[in-house]
């Protein structure tokens, strides 16, 4: 029986047979694109090493849930349902679209069994998938052109805007989806017009609305749309195949490698290079990433897997107030490198200094390394682990601003960012009369080491949050001492800014101190400590944030808290999470509940809340990092919490405390807001 | 160009609190901690740019004991290619024209175009670096805030008072003393110093500088510190108690008062 319609691969246009394009296009294109992946793949092997190879089973679970079930895409809703649709009809529609291509070949091509009841659910499915994918593809389209997020601006520090290629993918896709559906819908019309049994295409889609547009059609026009659709489908495919590699599409193929390899661990800092142990590490003739070929292969794979949508740099607190900082623009500043200098064609040429050529010095300090970036990432891209390593390499050339200087002196001097002598560490204990503590030197021992570090210790506003910690120790019954001039900073913040040498010293100073002092387990109230010593100290003994101890108190019935005071009573209470307590070690519901402890509080949280907190400005040395910027990040969080309708500002970490104190009185807010440490609040309440 | 840069080692006022010992004669030296003296930093860094500019070698040079070597090192991390480490018992008590004469002597043995020294110490009085030149015969600038190589020639810029700038023109060898701001100084790390840590730092006594310790020492000294103490509160300044908004209060009454406010 002579065929309804001539398939491409028995059509010929003047006597060619079509069937030699079927060929030829895949060949071509898949030569291309092996070509272009090739080169694309140089700086990815003359990268560092990075191990990302362990822990299989971790990993695979992030694929699964990262980037299979789109897990962070819903975190923005609009776009992040447009693209789950868009991603399912693309693994949908993808059988589909590698069987057109060998049916452009071999007619009757069916994968193996497609032919049975599995090919009548699949061809349904992909019907109403490419039909979702064409309305989702229009919408974004919308989105992207006519309402044009704020999120998706492009400013002075980036100019290069890459709309038209959002816009351009959006048109390849959806030219994907109408010639694929216009091939099948040709065919069914033509198999209606000659009275035969027609293929099922399911209702409603748009398959099934070209069929009916082109029922009446004369038979040549059938014919040569059911080509012309066909080979629509197969250039646009190939064409926009070799198209990913060369800008933000590239997420397309490397998101899956992405997510498997990336970072498994939060609240550690990578080493300084991989293989090369921290006794070492004076060998080493350079530290950090000073130039392209310094960063690990991972980073590279990160800077090509961004798809440059926005959601870090929205998230940024560093962006958000003006600093020169955008996560999102570290990323595709160091891809438009890779693509420049190591081009598709030509020879590859390596660059000098990245610090100065493509990322400036104070976008690279303006980091508090709050981790939200990350947090945010649909593609599991790290920015931490970078900017630490420029930071590194710039410390190692002695490029530090002036105003960091002083303090990493004292630091390596008196072991404190303050430049206070060693002895007056302990002073805060001097006020403290109703509880004794111990200082853990010549012999005394204790079961438990409170640690207080730096700010807590010599701020004049802190040491109350140190009191108060004494006293819920106390009270709580638990065997305390503290290290006294023993004790140095925890250097979470040194590590931070890239100083690993004093760090490790530091490290193994108090390591040796804690040690010695014969403890059994440690707490502290400074996420920045709890972070460092629980995520990058080896040998120590287990690690507590006072409010898991507060909670734990409370339960065990051995703290007793009074209800609301008469002041409090009318106040509505919020709490801030620290980046380092929460994004960064998951504890996010120990200090709500340990709050909500207190009989009759009232308690909101804000919007930006739990892992997506809002950084205070940073600690440690970050409070000496003079950035130019708006507004500090203190006013913002503190403007977020009167919104919020709350009253007074709990949190639970020295440094926040301060820049929220801080953002109240510049904010203007004074009298009418109030911010307290969790330890403060819950010491006040103790029914002793 | 080869540089001399002289440095010194002072306890760091912002790192200590600084206290009168009982005799009352210096202050409590215990706990303290030491480092370059901030202005020596500047005029390192300054030394170090000229030479990457124009080639040459930064020498750094103090008059200390044992203990001084560490400032040296730390001035070689940053990139001075030479200590020199001026020690002798005789040195001992040794007022500012006794520490010119112990420099001028160890410069006399080098071939330097120019010599820095910083502007002042934190616990010195901005005399050396004159004296240095006085005894050199050669020219002298102070409180020099900018350096440019010209053809055997420097051209200077020096801090007026007022925030005026002047420049001048200075025939090498010579010596100037260096002001904070010419520059910013790098930072040292830790790794810096370990770097520089066994690197051998030449030591010389009055002898290898072939000069009469009893010229130099204490006893020779005819500037001596009769005595050392914290100056009483003076009147006049009066300290605004209160909240934060009975100060702001109280001190804009003050300055209507005064006609600082109109």
């Amino acid at each position: 029986m002579e065929p309804l319609l001539q398939s491409p691969a028995a059509f010929d246009v003047f006597g060619i047979p079509t069937v030699i394009f079927s060929v030829l296009i895949p060949v071509v294109a898949v030569a291309l694109f092996a070509y272009i992946i090739a080169k694309r793949l140089a700086p990815i092997v003359k990268a560092r090493p990075d191990y990302r190879f362990d822990r299989p089973v971790e990993r695979v679970k992030n694929i699964l849930k990262i980037w299979l079930a789109q897990w962070r895409h819903p975190r923005y809703m609009m776009a992040g349902v447009l693209h789950i649709i868009i991603f399912f009809g693309f693994l949908i529609l993808s059988v589909r679209s590698t069987e057109l291509v060998i049916k452009g070949i071999s007619e009757g091509f069916v994968f193996p069994g497609l032919n049975t009841f599995l090919g009548d659910i699949y061809y349904t499915l992909k019907d109403y998938a490419a039909t979702a994918v064409f309305f989702a593809v229009v919408i974004a389209a919308v989105r992207r052109g006519i309402f044009k997020p704020e999120r998706y601006q492009y400013t002075e520090a980036y100019p290069h805007d890459h709309t038209w290629e959002a816009l351009l993918v959006l048109f390849f896709i959806a030219a994907l989806m109408v010639s694929e559906s216009l091939f099948e819908a040709c065919h069914v019309a033509a198999q209606i017009q000659a009275g035969i049994q027609p293929d099922f295409l399911a209702p409603a889609t748009l398959g099934w609305f070209f069929k009916n547009l082109l029922v009446d059609e004369s038979h040549a026009m059938l014919q040569n749309l059911h080509i012309i659709a066909y080979y629509t489908h197969d250039i646009v495919f190939f064409t926009f195949l070799c198209f990913l590699p060369l800008g933000k599409h590239f997420h397309v193929i490397t998101s899956i490698f992405n997510v498997f390899f990336m970072r498994l661990d939060k609240g550690n800092i990578r080493p300084v290079r991989y293989g090369v142990s921290e006794d070492q590490l004076d060998d080493l003739e350079s530290f950090g990433v000073k130039k392209y070929e310094d960063f690990t292969w991972k980073d590279v794979l990160d800077f090509y897997t961004c798809a440059d949508c926005g959601r870090c740099a929205d998230n940024c607190p560093a962006n958000t107030v003006g600093r020169p900082l955008s996560p999102r623009f570290i990323s595709l500043k160091a891809r438009d490198y890779a693509f420049s200098h190591y081009p598709l064609m030509g020879e590859f040429v390596s660059g000098g200094a990245l610090i100065g050529d493509i990322f400036s010095e104070d976008e690279i300090w303006s980091c508090t390394t709050c981790g939200a970036c990350e947090e945010e990432c649909p593609l599991g891209i790290e920015y931490i682990n970078k900017i630490v390593d420029l930071r590194r390499g710039m410390v190692d050339e002695g490029n530090v601003p002036q105003s960091l200087q002083k303090p990493l002196q004292s630091l390596e001097k008196r072991g404190n960012p303050y430049g206070m002598m060693e002895k007056k560490r302990a002073d805060w204990t001097k006020e403290l009369e109703d509880v004794e503590v111990k200082v853990l030197e010549k012999g005394e021992t204790a079961e438990t080491l409170y640690f207080v570090d730096s700010c807590t210790s010599y701020d004049d506003r802190m040491q109350s949050v140190a009191q108060a910690n004494a006293r819920i120790l106390c009270a709580a019954g638990i065997d305390f001492g503290i290290l006294g001039k023993a004790e140095k900073d925890s250097g979470n913040e040194i590590r931070r800014f890239g100083e690993e040498m004093l760090f490790q010293d530091i490290k193994a100073h108090n390591t040796e101190a804690i040690q010695n002092s014969g403890v059994k387990r440690i707490v502290t109230g400074d996420p920045h400590a709890y972070n460092v010593l629980k995520n990058e100290y080896t040998g120590l003994p287990p690690v507590e944030h006072i409010s898991q101890v507060i909670l734990q108190a409370v339960k065990s019935g051995k703290i007793k808290l009074s209800g609301v005071t008469e002041e409090e009573k009318d106040k509505v209470f919020v709490y801030h999470d620290p980046c380092y307590l929460g994004r960064h070690n998951k504890m996010y519901e120990e200090p709500r509940s340990s709050i909500d402890c207190i009989p009759g509080i009232r308690r909101v949280d804000m919007l930006r809340s739990r892992d997506r907190s809002f950084c205070c400005g940073g600690g440690g040395l970050m409070l000496f990092y003079e950035p130019t910027e708006d507004e500090r990040m203190g006013v913002r969080r503190v403007k977020m919490a009167q919104q919020a309708g709350a009253h007074v500002i709990v949190t639970a970490c020295p440094f926040c405390l301060t820049n929220i104190e801080d953002g109240i009185k510049v904010a203007g807010l004074e009298g009418k807001m109030e911010a307290i440490d969790l330890g403060e609040l819950i010491a006040k309440h103790i029914i002793k | 160009m080869e540089i001399l840069v002289c440095v010194k080692r002072v306890p760091d006022t912002a790192e200590n609190e600084i206290e009168i010992n009982s005799e009352g004669n210096d202050i409590e030296r215990d706990d303290l901690v030491y480092s370059v003296n901030e202005w020596d930093n500047y005029a390192v860094e300054e030394a170090i740019q000229i030479v990457d500019k124009v080639g040459g070698s930064v020498t750094v040079a103090t008059v200390g004991d044992e203990e001084s070597e560490e400032v040296l090192r730390r001035e070689m991390a940053m990139g001075a290619q030479n200590g020199l480490l001026l020690t002798d018992d005789a040195f001992e008590g040794a007022d500012g024209k006794g520490i010119a004469s112990i420099l001028t002597a160890a410069v006399k043995k080098g071939n330097y175009d120019l010599i820095l020294t910083g502007a002042q110490a934190d616990d010195g009085a901005a005399e050396v670096g004159g004296m240095m030149a006085a005894m050199l015969d050669v020219p002298y600038a102070s409180l020099v805030n900018t350096i440019e190589v010209q053809d055997g020639k420097l051209k200077i810029g020096r801090e007026v008072e007022g925030g005026n700038q002047d420049m001048y023109e200075v025939e090498m060898p010579c010596v100037l003393s260096i002001q904070t701001g010419i520059n910013e100084p790098r930072y040292v790390g830790i790794r810096g110093i370990r770097k520089v840590a066994s690197v051998e730092i030449p030591e010389q006594g009055a002898s290898d500088l072939g000069i009469d310790a009893s010229n130099v020492g204490g006893d020779a000294a005819k500037v001596k510190r009769i005595d050392y103490f914290v100056p009483e509160m003076g009147e006049g300044a009066e300290m605004l108690e209160g909240s934060t908004e009975e100060i702001i209060e109280k001190l804009v009454e003050y300055l209507k008062a005064k006609g600082g406010l109109k």
